[in-house]
């Protein structure tokens, strides 16, 4: 289908919205509220274009492409809009991102730079809440918030939970759990990662590093045998933060709890890194040979003395497949037993 | 199911009008000559009737009390009448009204019956002595006749309702039955040509035929948007799909605003009836009501109308053997504004929070539950039947080129004759404000008039010959909306009403959009501070500014219009502004933070008076002292001025104070 996007003729997908459109062919629209894992929402307003024949500016995130449309993006009375709304938001918002922990991955910190605001033009009431972290991992700072709806429609539309949504209305309208109680989810924490200011953190990784200090090293999260892929960020050694990674693989950019929040044990104090047997009532270190020579000999003298069945193994979700395969192989042919199963059944 | 090939033909009939004769619509009693249904209930009327007007307005101004002192009249047994209840006529300023009408009689209309007093008390017993016993009027409260139209015997000296100034601009055709009839009695909209259009389209038309006479009638939704019902209708009908819905907004929430509160309390089967036709002509077995919980009453009358419709086979399966299905469901709103906006509408009945999200996909195509829907606003629909039944050529011979029949509007504010009138488009402003209005009361001078409730504009004096039409309106910065019209006297500031009409929009706003959420309350902002004397230079252009920006860039309706109010008073009174900002100075006396009362020495006489009225203390003096208004105490509520014998008390300038 052809589109006139600024004067270039653009070969877009039907069905596709100018938005994406655009962005497929390297032509920058501003958004906030849009995420492409995301039903499109039209609450941010920021990437408002022009098409011909309709009157009003268009939501180019909401409105789907026809043939030969003729959009322009980049209209003085475009550029004026979107730097008002700015404003707007940043009116009723924090002025702190020195401490904010999204500083340098903040896209309405972007936008302010984008659009020059070193000052705004409006200055009024802003409106103050307490900040939400009665759990260990996320910590909701809604004075941050800026109602883009990403976190609602993760929750509902990905994650299938449904955990917050907008209470209230107008100038006082809120991202709210139910009865502005706890927050009580499955704290996969894919709202922190959609949230594009810092109004939902994770809270392990604060004041653990800046955005910028940390090496990224995209992974697979080693937790189960779905393989997600995730990028570590560490500082000094140290991994501080998991965030998700933009590419179609496995996980589709999603992460479970583990995943997202259950890395501290890489550096922690109490991780096992050699094998322990228990001498004289106290587990002490030992070597790997040690180890599984005491295993072996003991499994032998059981399954000679009470017979396979005495036997039972089970495996770790951690595992992959493969090894998980190996291990109900080795229990059936070596020990002689169907006694087997697998961590992630209790 | 129901679509129909072709006209179908009532086997025996002639034609379609005496079919409609035959069917359920005129009850148990069909089987009458040549004669209509109305000369058959006239002629069989052999009681006195008293009607009360009982709508909320009449019940606020005391219709219930009326109701049972008649009662209780009736009840001594000096003459027997049927007392009925019936819905609001328009006339606001003249409540409680009293209908009563004898046999062979025209009906007479009383006005102005307060139940409060004893001797209004005394009028109902006038009433029924002089008019129901003497067979003569009672000329002190009588606001006028119908005039006759089967033979009736007029009053002589007794002014046709039809000819008062108020009523001589009119044109009813959605409020034809509004305050005519028993809005609880089903036998009584028949008698009035009511189901006559449902019992046409279904036997005698296609559903294309109903779309095609909607097309030609020109009828635009009156919901503020003015979309051709037609080509609404028509898309609706064109969209594939296993269930569509059809919607009654019932979701009337402009402040001033009760056209679709006296429709749905005074006529609520013409809705219905509305509903019905459209239902059939997209292919829709299923209607939702989507009406304020607010509107009690409307409610009720919603509940009844619907369980006489299904009771005589107007609803339900089957309706009058056309094999066409139509039910209708109510469902009862939180109090949201933004839930007049259609698809913060639609989520609202499916439960989800009421708000508004992008179009398209349009309701035609992706509407309740997914499915193909249409939305009509009230008068809309009651729109409907008259269009039908007498033709699309017929309504199109109202109004305008482009705004084509009749629009109601519930005239409010500063204006002698507040009430609901409806008016052929195209309509002078003039006429509406002067010779149904009455103009402003007490001499004062007519300043604007605000149209479209908070989303619309005002329109000053010197526009007032503009022409009440979609375009006009529009032209003149304002918009048609949904019909509330506010008129505004030299006491009103522009200012003050302004911000009065933004802290609604924006109080009412969802919070989804941002230029909407975050820019109505900065601007409402800025105003707040103009009206309290602290406005600085360049808040007219930043207001300015920011309302274009906020009107372009919002997601709905509301928040594209809310900045409106704004606009056009700066547009058109961008002096008061000035006033306020540059002078401190609100030139019509409103603002409290602009000015200050003051004692004129040689006219107070020490009465003390004011010391004592003053509600928070904040006068010294009385008893030989001249009095002394402490200006930190004072909340210029106006009492001293108001019970000062002498004229001693003035509002002056703040300023002027001080240089004093």
């Amino acid at each position: 289908m052809k589109v006139i996007i600024d004067g270039k003729v653009i070969d877009a997908k039907p069905e596709s919205t100018i938005l994406e459109a655009a962005r497929k062919e390297g032509v920058h629209i501003p958004t906030l509220c849009y995420h492409k894992k995301l039903s499109p929402y039209g609450g941010c307003r920021l990437c408002i274009v022009e098409v011909e024949g309709i009157p009003r500016l268009v939501a180019s995130c909401t409105t789907p492409v026809t043939e030969g449309m003729v959009v322009r993006t980049d209209t003085e009375q475009i550029k004026k809009v979107r730097k008002t709304i700015v404003e707007l938001i940043l009116s009723n918002h924090p002025n702190e991102c020195m401490v904010c922990e999204q500083n340098g991955r903040c896209e309405l910190q972007d936008l302010a730079y984008e659009f020059g605001l070193k000052e705004i033009r409006f200055v009024g009431e802003k409106n103050v809440h307490p900040i939400q972290n009665q759990n260990p991992l996320i910590e909701r700072d809604y004075n941050k918030c800026i109602l883009c709806g990403r976190c609602v429609r993760m929750c509902d539309e990905v994650q299938g939970v449904g955990a917050v949504d907008f209470s209230q209305r107008g100038f006082h309208a809120k991202i709210a759990t139910e009865y502005d109680g706890v927050l009580s989810c499955e704290f996969c924490g894919n709202c922190v990662e959609v949230c594009p200011v810092g109004a939902l953190t994770g809270k392990i990784s604060r004041f653990k590093g800046r955005s910028w200090e940390a090496k990224k090293t995209k992974t697979i999260c080693n937790y189960c045998g779905c393989g997600c892929t995730i990028i570590m960020h560490a500082k000094d050694g140290q991994v501080v933060r998991v965030s998700h990674s933009e590419d179609t693989t496995v996980n589709e950019g999603c992460m479970c709890v583990k995943g997202k929040f259950g890395f501290e044990y890489i550096n922690h104090e109490d991780r096992l890194k050699t094998p322990l047997i228990r001498k004289e009532g106290k587990l002490q270190e030992t070597t790997w040979e040690e180890a599984l020579g005491r295993v072996a000999e003991n499994l032998a003298r059981i399954k000679k003395e009470y017979g396979s069945n005495s036997i039972a193994g089970l495996s770790s979700a951690k595992c992959t497949n493969e090894d998980n395969y190996v291990f109900q192989k080795f229990m059936r042919t070596v020990i002689g037993t169907n006694n087997v199963d697998h961590c992630a059944r209790y | 199911m129901t679509k129909k090939s072709s006209k179908k033909k009532v086997p025996g009939k002639a034609s379609g009008r005496k079919a409609a004769s035959k069917s359920p619509v005129s009850g148990s009693r069909s089987s009458a000559g040549k004669k209509s249904v109305r000369q058959r209930k006239i002629a069989a009327r052999t009681k006195a009737r008293i009607m009360v007007g009982m709508g909320t307005c009449g019940r606020a101004a005391g219709g219930v009390k009326v109701f049972e002192a008649l009662e209780q009249l009736l009840k001594a047994g000096k003459v027997k009448a049927e007392l009925e209840q019936t819905g609001c006529i328009g006339m606001c300023s003249q409540e409680v009204l009293v209908d009563v009408q004898l046999p062979g009689r025209t009906r007479v209309l009383y006005g102005n019956i307060k139940p409060v007093k004893e001797k209004h008390i005394k009028v109902l017993e006038q009433i029924v002595e002089k008019h129901l016993i003497g067979n003569s009027v009672v000329k002190e409260h009588v606001l006028g006749q119908i005039r006759p139209t089967d033979g009736e015997k007029p009053f002589d000296d007794v002014p046709y309702y039809e000819e008062l100034s108020f009523n001589s601009a009119q044109e009813r055709i959605v409020l034809r039955n509004c305050g005519s009839m028993d809005p609880e009695s089903i036998d009584e909209y028949c008698a009035r040509d009511g189901y006559k259009a449902l019992t046409k389209a279904l036997k005698e038309m296609t559903p294309d035929e109903v779309i095609d006479e909607m097309k030609l009638s020109g009828l635009r939704g009156r919901g503020g948007a003015g979309f051709p019902t037609g080509l609404k209708w028509g898309f609706a009908a064109m969209s594939k799909a296993d269930e569509k819905y059809m919607i009654c907004n019932a979701d009337e929430g402009d402040p001033g605003a009760f056209m679709d509160r006296s429709v749905l309390e005074g006529d609520p089967h013409s809705i219905l009836e509305g509903m019905a036709i459209g239902g059939y002509a997209m292919g829709a077995h299923t209607g939702y009501i989507y009406v304020r919980a607010e509107y009690p009453l409307a409610v009720k009358r919603l509940n009844i109308a619907i369980a006489q419709a299904r009771e005589r086979g107007l609803l339900g399966k089957n309706i009058l053997k056309s094999g066409f299905d139509f039910e209708i469901f109510i469902k009862q709103g939180a109090g949201a504004f933004v839930c007049g906006e259609e698809t913060a509408l639609i989520a609202s009945i499916e439960g989800k929070r009421g708000m508004p999200r992008p179009k398209p996909p349009f309701p035609a195509n992706h509407g309740l539950w997914g499915k193909p829907t249409n939305i009509n606003n009230v008068e809309t629909l009651a729109n409907i039947a008259p269009i039908i039944l007498k033709g699309g050529a017929w309504y199109a011979g109202f109004g305008t080129e482009k705004s084509k029949g009749t629009k109601v509007f519930a005239l409010a504010g500063k204006i002698s004759n507040p009430g609901l009138i409806e008016v052929p488009m195209g309509k002078p402003l003039r006429d509406i404000i002067y010779d149904i209005g009455g103009g402003c009361p007490g001499g004062k001078e007519f300043k604007a008039v605000q149209t479209g409730g908070p989303s619309g504009g005002c329109i000053p004096a010197s526009l007032i010959d503009t022409s009440v039409d979609y375009e006009s309106l529009a032209q003149a910065g304002a918009i048609m909306g949904s019909g509330g019209m506010v008129v505004m006297d030299e006491n009103t500031c522009m200012v003050e009403m302004a911000r009065y009409f933004l802290n609604f929009t924006q109080e009412e706003s969802c919070g989804k959009c941002v230029p909407c959420r975050v820019g109505t309350k900065r601007m409402l902002e800025i105003l707040e501070r103009i009206v309290d004397g602290k406005g600085e230079e360049g808040d007219v252009e930043l207001l300015k500014d920011l309302g274009e920006d906020i009107k372009a860039a919002s997601l709905c309706g509301l928040g594209q219009t809310a900045p409106n109010p704004v606009l056009s008073t700066i547009r058109y009174f961008r002096d008061e502004y000035d006033a306020h900002i540059h002078e401190k100075r609100c030139p019509a006396g409103v603002c409290k933070a602009l000015f200050q009362y003051k004692v004129e020495d040689p006219f107070c006489k020490m009465c003390g008076l004011c010391v004592k009225k003053c509600p928070v203390g904040a006068i010294q003096g009385g008893a030989k002292k001249l009095a002394k208004i402490m200006d930190e105490k004072c909340v210029k509520c106006g009492v001293c001025i108001e019970v000062c014998p002498f004229d001693a008390i003035t509002q002056i300038d703040a300023r002027e104070k001080v240089e004093v």
